[in-house]
């Protein structure tokens, strides 16, 4: 595993205060990078030298740096969680850049997930429409055994292919409507595909987009980016999926 | 229903009938236009073209027709302006070249373009064949109707304004074209009809399209500039 | 000095549980509405608490430091839950579970709560599956289960590697329908800094919002700690980055015993470390061991190679290889528990045989088990934990051996709880992870889920109502109570004064230094006089802590360096505690692993005579000693015997 060292790289950074304040591109140079580095280590030593010099080090989300928490959410030169498929930022090494390259660092842009500080947005609105039907109405307890129903295998993997969904946001930073309906669809497919979930899925189809337009995400156009981005390969079959379940839905009224 | 129509899927699921609506209605167009290049006198096209100018077609059809065409616009208006309203701060570098088409992306442009061309094309054919009749006159078994043949091949062969003429034509198709290759494929999506499997299907029938309506629409005028 | 109480109550293990909910006190749906209980942390243990206590008419607080509850670092459990539902007919049952969580424990953990952990085991997946919990099933649509470390039978639960997210996603769902009913205010970006007690009650905490910098206020009736483990007080862990011990450290000093600190699980299968600047551990799930086979080689000047990078792994014939867990533990093999394979490797790499450049890693090689059952095989089983491992690394596993190497990965240690999971603060409950009671020495693969869910959906919600059954006439929490207004003053000096030191050291410089010293003499092997000289050094580096901490940015707003202060500032104590109990406890037991105790084959070797209990330490001020209290445990259904995987 010996990894290129990268000498020189400038680092080209939003800075914003606050969401109040105007925000502007601040250029940082950084030294000797080994490429196995992550790219939020990456950052780390950037802050560590920027603290050193008395700076203000950039905010940036990240938990888990596993890629599964979803908190991570960069926008690197032009692609949500950077140059490379199928993967969060913190995942994302620095063996992905070249010799001497300007790096851009944008976070998510979106009217529905605005900037707190630097990199960091609100991504709350996820969480809204997620109250507004993401779930079963089941309390804890008085549930039948997990064997009483059986469901198909083909129907368990597709219900995991859309559960896999980690709402880290890059479907609404990449699309150029800014929609989140791959978000949303992978939700509502994830229950619908189980008898579970079946139960309420009209209800739950109607409620979560009525929520997602009221809080001013775009509306899709097929363009597909949102799926390639997707750190989890989350398909736009699921958005079929979710206006059918929504126009029969709403058929029904 | 009215929450339906102003959600945004229900306002896409307009979009994609009344896209799919204007899909078929190109291909009735292309089929008549062929006319032209299967009958060099020109009484298929002139045919079709009364055929369709009867009051039935004129008063029932047409505007249905149209209303098919402003509806696509109107919405394609009202989503292209929400869509643009969210994303207030737009990215310093976006590099979509990677994971969407070109034409996915353009779509309200092309539209755009398409319309243009389209209403010239109404100027030009349109209007002095159904509205106007500024259309030279022929007789065809004791009936005297409009000869459009003539009109159109003038168009495409005088001189360079003929040149000019059917460069735009190629030039509209081509943009039709790439409409069609997201638009088809769209549409299906749009109403819920494709998953995994059918989607690749549904796009390749959409690149087939496309390409056969953009080509119908390339190879006429090109055929009537060189050989009429 | 306070007596411990472990309210165990009487009579046979089996009828332990089911009698003590007759016994205890219910509260009614009318009252329920009138009060108030804050939950802090939106993993598995508090989510599925805060979502089954606001279900049941409660009123819920619930706070987390990340942006979501959804983040919570539950959801990087990869492998899956274990469920004594012996769907596989494989002869499994509750006392099995409760029989290897207890030796699995190095019999440590007490009987009753155990036994109640595998009692209410089965439920939990029927209550995962009916939120919606895509499991993995068979062709015939039944539940499939895989098999884990420590175990004989295969009774884990799994969502691909994915099993961690998959059911936090089901109790998020279920908090986020009483969130959308008003039944759970829910505080994102919100740290909990300090507990405020009225009448020697829990009633209520101080917050800082993360987002605004202020200092908040938060009432209620009773105070759920689940805030997880504190394994980042090693700095380099499997923990998320902002996992922290904070608000299970601030229970301690107000008031609640802390128990067993020392009892960390070292997790065998990480991804080796790399370079110095590595911010984090990547851990590969334990299920990888099912197929993959670990070794070295047997020849040293072959691992001189190896670490030389002037040969590969796959230049070593199998007969030169040592498959060292299959040739010292033949009965369970690749598959032992986590504390036993992390020793072996340790063991290997101190002896020369480490097959990295550091000479701190050893082998997880899929050769054999993709050539018996064919790469499609692997690849459906583990295809997302390869790819992973490809990123990171930049290594095909299809094609060469994983590197793998034991890492800070869970605390078995945590706040002290009775049986009703309610600390010595009355009023204030631990569950999940920050408490110490169910897992012992050492906690199995697949339980960790297993336990906290088993806390927030089963346990608590029937033991808190005991309690509450008593605050029935307790009106709602007044925030200007001369305490609240105490606590805040305090924790905004505490703040005050880190940020003021204006010094010129990061935060981040200090927590690697502790977790330097931590991992070299509180880590993989302890002894006496490496502890004695980690206390030392800890109380160093807090020493030039408060004196040369740098934090830049403003106090009143987001700042993340002030965040990371206030943590370090806690796993300095911490780890002083840890030091300390591991100094106390002079026998080798589950993941802690003295030196001096060891049997003649250099297995760990407990001491039941001396330490068959469960060290709770009494905060006792800032510059005083914590005095050590000891529960007895005693066992009526198990015998000690020592464990052997051999």
């Amino acid at each position: 595993m010996a990894d290129k060292i990268i000498k020189n790289l400038t680092i080209k950074v939003w800075r914003q205060k606050n969401a109040k304040t105007a925000g502007k591109f601040e250029t940082y140079k950084i030294n000797d990078i080994s490429g196995g580095t992550s790219f939020l280590e990456m950052l780390d030593i950037l802050n560590e030298q920027l603290i050193n010099e008395g700076q203000e080090p950039i905010a940036f989300d990240h938990d888990c740096r596993e890629g599964i928490c979803g908190m991570c959410s960069l926008f690197i030169n032009g692609r949500a969680h950077g140059p490379d498929d199928d993967i969060t930022t913190c995942q994302l090494h620095m063996r992905k850049f070249k010799e001497g390259e300007t790096i851009t660092i944008e976070p998510w842009r979106a009217g529905a997930f605005p900037v707190i500080k630097d990199l960091i947005v609100d991504r709350t609105a996820f969480e809204k429409v997620l109250q507004a039907g993401g779930y079963i109405s089941v309390n804890t307890g008085g549930v039948p055994d997990g064997n009483a129903i059986p469901i198909s295998q083909d129907d368990a993997e597709e219900a995991m292919d859309a559960a896999a969904c980690i709402g880290c946001g890059a479907c609404v930073a990449t699309c150029k409507n800014s929609s989140a309906m791959l978000f949303v669809s992978a939700k509502v497919s994830h229950l619908a595909k189980l008898p579970q979930g079946r139960v309420e899925a009209s209800r739950r189809a109607k409620n979560m987009v009525a929520k997602m337009d009221e809080l001013g995400f775009g509306n899709c156009t097929n363009t597909g980016a949102c799926e390639v981005e997707c750190p989890k390969g989350i398909s736009i079959a699921n958005i079929a999926r979710l206006n059918r379940e929504f126009l029969a839905a709403k058929i029904k009224d | 229903m009215s929450s339906f129509l102003s959600s945004s899927i229900g306002k896409k699921l307009i979009m994609s009938l009344s896209g799919l609506f204007l899909v078929l209605f190109l291909l009735v167009h292309l089929i008549l236009n062929s006319f032209l290049m299967f009958d060099s006198t020109g009484e298929l096209f002139n045919a079709g073209a009364h055929f369709m100018a009867m009051p039935v077609i004129r008063f029932g059809l047409q505007p249905v027709l149209f209303g098919g065409f402003i509806v696509h616009i109107i919405y394609a208006i009202i989503l292209t302006l929400q869509n643009q309203k969210a994303r207030p701060q737009k990215y310093a570098s976006q590099n979509l070249g990677n994971s969407s088409t070109w034409s996915s992306r353009n779509m309200f442009v092309l539209g755009g373009l398409v319309l243009v061309f389209i209403v010239m094309h109404l100027m030009h054919f349109f209007v002095p064949m159904q509205i106007t009749g500024e259309v030279p006159m022929k007789m065809v078994d004791g009936v005297e109707i409009h000869d459009g043949a003539a009109l159109v091949k003038a168009l495409f062969t005088t001189g360079t304004f003929g040149i000019v003429y059917t460069c735009i034509y190629v030039l509209g198709a081509v943009l039709l074209g790439l409409h069609l290759a997201h638009g088809f494929w769209s549409s299906f999506q749009s109403i819920g009809m494709s998953n995994i499997i059918w989607r690749a299907r549904l796009e390749r029938a959409g690149y087939i399209y496309a390409i056969f309506i953009a080509g119908g629409f390339t190879i006429i005028p090109l055929y009537l500039h060189f050989f009429a | 000095m306070t007596v411990l109480n472990s309210k165990i109550p009487a009579g046979p293990l089996a009828e332990k549980w089911s009698k003590h909910k007759a016994a205890i006190k219910v509260v009614s749906p009318a009252n329920k509405r009138k009060l108030d209980i804050i939950v802090v942390g939106t993993g598995l243990a508090g989510g599925s608490a805060a979502a089954s206590l606001a279900e049941m008419g409660y009123n819920v607080k619930a706070f987390c430091y990340q942006d979501s509850g959804r983040r919570a670092h539950s959801i990087a459990a990869q492998g899956g839950i274990n469920a004594a539902k012996n769907y596989q007919n494989d002869n499994d049952s509750i006392y099995r579970l409760f029989y290897d969580t207890i030796k699995g424990g190095d019999y440590r953990a007490r009987e009753a709560n155990v036994y109640r952990l595998a009692e209410v085991s089965g439920d939990i997946i029927d209550q995962c599956v009916a939120q919606g919990v895509p499991f993995a099933r068979e062709y015939g649509g039944t539940l499939s289960n895989r098999s884990f470390g420590g175990v004989l039978v295969s009774r884990t639960f799994y969502a691909r590697g994915q099993t961690g997210q998959q059911l936090l996603l089901g109790c998020y769902a279920s908090m986020n329908r009483m969130i959308g009913q008003g039944k759970i205010e829910m505080h994102e970006r919100n740290e909990m800094l300090d507990i405020v007690t009225v009448d020697g009650k829990a009633r209520g905490i101080i917050t800082r919002n993360l987002v605004t910098g202020e200092i908040e206020r938060h009432g209620a009736h009773a105070v759920v700690i689940a805030s997880g483990g504190y394994g980042n007080v090693f700095f380099l862990s499997t923990n998320a980055m902002g996992c922290n011990g904070g608000a299970a450290w601030q229970a301690y000093k107000n008031g609640a015993l802390f128990g067993n600190p020392c009892f960390v699980q070292i997790h065998p299968t990480c991804i080796p470390v790399h370079g110095e600047q590595q911010s984090k551990l990547t851990l590969m799930s334990e299920s990888l061991r099912n197929d993959g086979r670990v070794w070295v080689p047997k020849k040293k000047e072959d691992a001189i190679k190896l670490q030389e990078g002037k040969m590969g792994p796959n230049d070593i014939a199998d007969e030169d290889r040592d498959f060292y867990l299959e040739r010292r533990y033949p009965s369970y093999g690749n598959l032992v528990p986590r504390d036993v394979a992390s020793r072996a490797a340790k063991e290997r790499c101190d002896a020369g045989f480490g097959v990295n450049a550091e000479g701190k890693a050893v082998y997880l090689d899929f050769k054999y088990s993709i050539e018996r059952l064919g790469q499609d095989v692997i690849e459906a089983r583990y295809g997302n934990l390869f790819q992973m491992y490809e990123k990171i690394t930049d290594v095909d596993p299809y094609k060469e051996p994983m590197q793998i190497y034991p890492a800070i990965h869970y605390s078995m240690g945590g706040v002290w709880v009775d049986y009703n999971l309610m600390t010595t603060v009355p009023g204030l409950y631990a569950i999940g992870e920050a408490n110490f009671s169910d897992h012992g020495g050492n906690r199995l693969g697949a339980s960790a889920l297993m336990q906290g869910l088993a806390d927030g959906y089963f346990v608590l919600p029937y033991t808190i109502g005991d309690y509450l059954a008593d605050e029935i006439q307790t009106p709602r929490i007044d925030l200007n109570h001369p305490e609240f207004a105490k606590k805040e003053k305090a924790v905004t000096e505490r703040f005050q004064n880190l940020y003021n030191v204006k010094g010129d050291k990061s935060v981040d410089s200090f927590h690697k230094r502790l977790g330097n010293i931590m991992w070299d003499y509180v880590g993989m092997a302890r002894n006496a006089e490496g502890l004695k000289y980690a206390i030392e050094e800890i109380a160093k580096i807090k020493a030039d802590f408060y004196k040369n901490v740098r934090i830049p940015g403003d106090f009143d707003a987001m700042n993340i360096e002030l965040e990371k202060a206030g943590r370090v500032a806690d796993f300095l104590e911490l780890g002083d505690l840890m030091a300390r109990d591991a100094l106390n406890r002079n026998e080798s037991c589950g993941g802690h692993y003295r030196e001096e105790s060891v049997t003649e084959e250099g297995e760990a070797k407990r001491d039941d005579e001396n330490f068959t209990y469960v060290s709770a330490w009494e905060y006792k001020g800032e510059n005083a000693e914590p005095v050590l209290h000891k529960e007895e445990l005693v066992f009526e259904e198990v015998k000690l015997t020592q464990r052997s995987y051999k």
